[in-house]
């Protein structure tokens, strides 16, 4: 399994999370886990996904979603899961 | 499932702490390269570079995208170039070197090397006088000498030799304010497998070719000692080691995916904390967490002390190999809190001295007064080589006598080196002490008091 996680921060307005999913869904990306919080005073939407099925590559799955970000005015990252398995996980 | 804080934590160390991965460095040997003269060597030098790190910086680009973290630097190191010649002059080489790295889009290339603990070779002699007018004329080459080590002592003539050099650099690039000395390190104890910059060099122990990453994050480690103030040392010291766990863990992940994308073996991951200018990622910051007004206040030296230590314990487990120079680096001119602790007169070149006993190497990025004598350098790179030799540590001296300006002025250098106040040199004579030449024996191995 192929899995990231995208994070969306800026501004809290609707629709965020119908936004990212319909473009997610659109790539046949399956969404595992979703949770929302503020980070450094930023309204912060976290999504662990599994891109195994999608058949992008990596970069190319972040390069459909900065324009989508753009549309809804925050910023989207994907990172690969891993980092963060790295770090906390012994 | 991971649990949302760990991540929350992960990217606030990336997005507010500075945390990145410093450099991913390809170390190449070029000993099949040397041949029966100089232009065919750095001929066939360019060739290799090229190809084996052909795609080196765009490996480093796909990670950082990834991985959502900076891979700040890409960098090369080489077989020390000494070692590729006879008596010739290697400049031939040394553009080759530079052209090889510009080619393939790398930060810095490391190498320009001759290995002299305990005396020089003809080719030595040649690639030490080449210095001078090889840091003039390369943007990108870095060099580094060793003069001493543990087992061999101090040769002492090649100190003598090399404040000389310092001093021509310095003069050669007076007009980029001596910028020459930031990409010239003499060492003692150099190590073979070194990522960081300017001393960087492939050791002759080292497979064909392999790859060291340095990690970086001394602004995590304040952030996460912010939330232990006024807690006793035990409490500092285990928040440290958990903090750097974590990061050489990204280090290790790094590396590997590097590693395997290249199809070169890795090498190992230096367990450092590696400051840069900007504001929150300063490793003089870390100490100022700790209690101290200012970097170079009493006490300076036991915080150093720990935090080294610490840093070291709390790595060492997160990656499979470990090496390089692993420890806190302490040079003034990339380090925010050592910039305004020399300006303030906290920090002096003394105090620095005794900070390198406990550091992960030595006096680093410090610009002295521009008529300070290339005995006096001689003088300072010899007292470090002592420390270096009777501690069984690496220490170096990168310094910059920064030609026209004097104690007070400051130097710019730009990037990652960044700037720096001139610092005042004792202006005590040590012109005979250095006059001698010769060796100093190596130390004793027992009786250690």
């Amino acid at each position: 399994m192929m899995k990231a996680l995208i994070s969306v921060t800026g501004a809290d307005t609707t629709g965020i999370i119908a936004r990212v999913s319909t473009k997610l869904y659109e790539m046949n990306i399956n969404i595992l886990d979703i949770s929302q919080t503020i980070l450094s005073g930023c309204f912060t939407m976290m999504m662990v996904v599994d891109l195994t099925s999608c058949g992008l590559t990596f970069s190319e799955v972040a390069d459909e979603l900065t324009p989508v970000g753009r549309e809804i005015g925050m910023e989207i990252h994907v990172q690969r899961m891993d980092i963060f398995d790295a770090m906390h996980r012994v | 499932m991971i649990n949302t804080q760990d991540i929350l934590q992960t990217m606030q160390m990336i997005r507010e702490d500075h945390f990145d991965i410093r450099t991913i460095t390809l170390g190449i040997n070029l000993l099949g390269c040397a041949s029966e003269n100089v232009a065919r060597t750095a001929e066939r030098v360019y060739d290799r570079v090229a190809k084996t790190a052909e795609k080196l910086v765009q490996t480093g680009e796909e990670l950082e995208r990834e991985l959502g973290i900076p891979i700040v630097n890409k960098r090369v190191a080489v077989t020390p170039v000494s070692m590729l010649i006879q008596a010739e002059d290697p400049m031939p080489i040394a553009l080759a070197l530079d052209r090889a790295a510009h080619t393939v889009g790398i930060d810095f290339l490391g190498g320009y090397t001759a290995l002299m603990q305990k005396g020089a070779t003809k080719a030595d002699e040649a690639l030490v006088r080449s210095i001078p007018e090889v840091l003039d004329r390369t943007e990108l080459l870095c060099s580094s000498v060793n003069v001493a080590s543990t087992r061999a002592g101090i040769n002492m003539n090649a100190v003598r030799e090399m404040g000389r050099v310092i001093k021509e650099t310095a003069a050669r690039t007076a007009d980029r304010d001596s910028l020459g000395c930031a990409k010239l390190v003499v060492f003692a104890n150099a190590v073979e497998d070194n990522p960081f910059m300017a001393g960087a060099f492939c050791g002759v122990g080292e497979p064909e070719c392999a790859i060291n990453v340095g990690v970086s994050g001394p602004g995590v480690v304040k952030t996460a000692l912010e939330e232990v103030k006024d807690a006793p040392f035990d409490v500092v010291a285990e928040t440290i080691k958990r903090t750097a766990f974590k990061i050489t863990r990204v280090g290790q992940l790094v590396a590997r995916e590097a590693s395997q994308r290249l199809g070169i073996p890795f090498g190992i991951v230096d367990l450092s904390l590696a400051p840069t200018p900007a504001r929150g990622d300063s490793v003089a910051h870390i100490l100022t967490e700790m209690g101290l007004e200012m970097a170079g206040a009493p006490g300076t030296t036991a915080a150093l002390a720990l935090l080294n230590d610490a840093v070291k314990k709390g790595g060492v487990m997160a990656s499979n190999h470990v090496g390089g120079l692993s420890g806190a680096f302490i040079p003034v001119s990339e380090d925010i809190g050592m910039i305004e602790a020399a300006q303030a007169g906290a920090l002096t070149l003394e105090k620095l001295e005794a900070m390198t006993c406990v550091c992960s190497v030595g006096l680093d990025m410090i610009a002295v007064p521009g008529d300070t004598t290339a005995e006096a350098i001689s003088g300072i790179i010899a007292d470090e080589a002592a420390i270096g030799m009777v501690n069984s540590k690496t220490t170096a001296v990168c310094i910059i006598p920064a030609i026209g300006k004097k104690a007070g002025d400051r130097v710019e250098f730009g990037g990652l080196l960044g700037f720096a106040p001139v610092m005042p040199v004792n202006g005590y004579s040590c012109a005979d002490f250095i006059a001698r030449g010769g060796r100093i024996p190596a130390p004793l191995h027992s009786l250690r008091n």
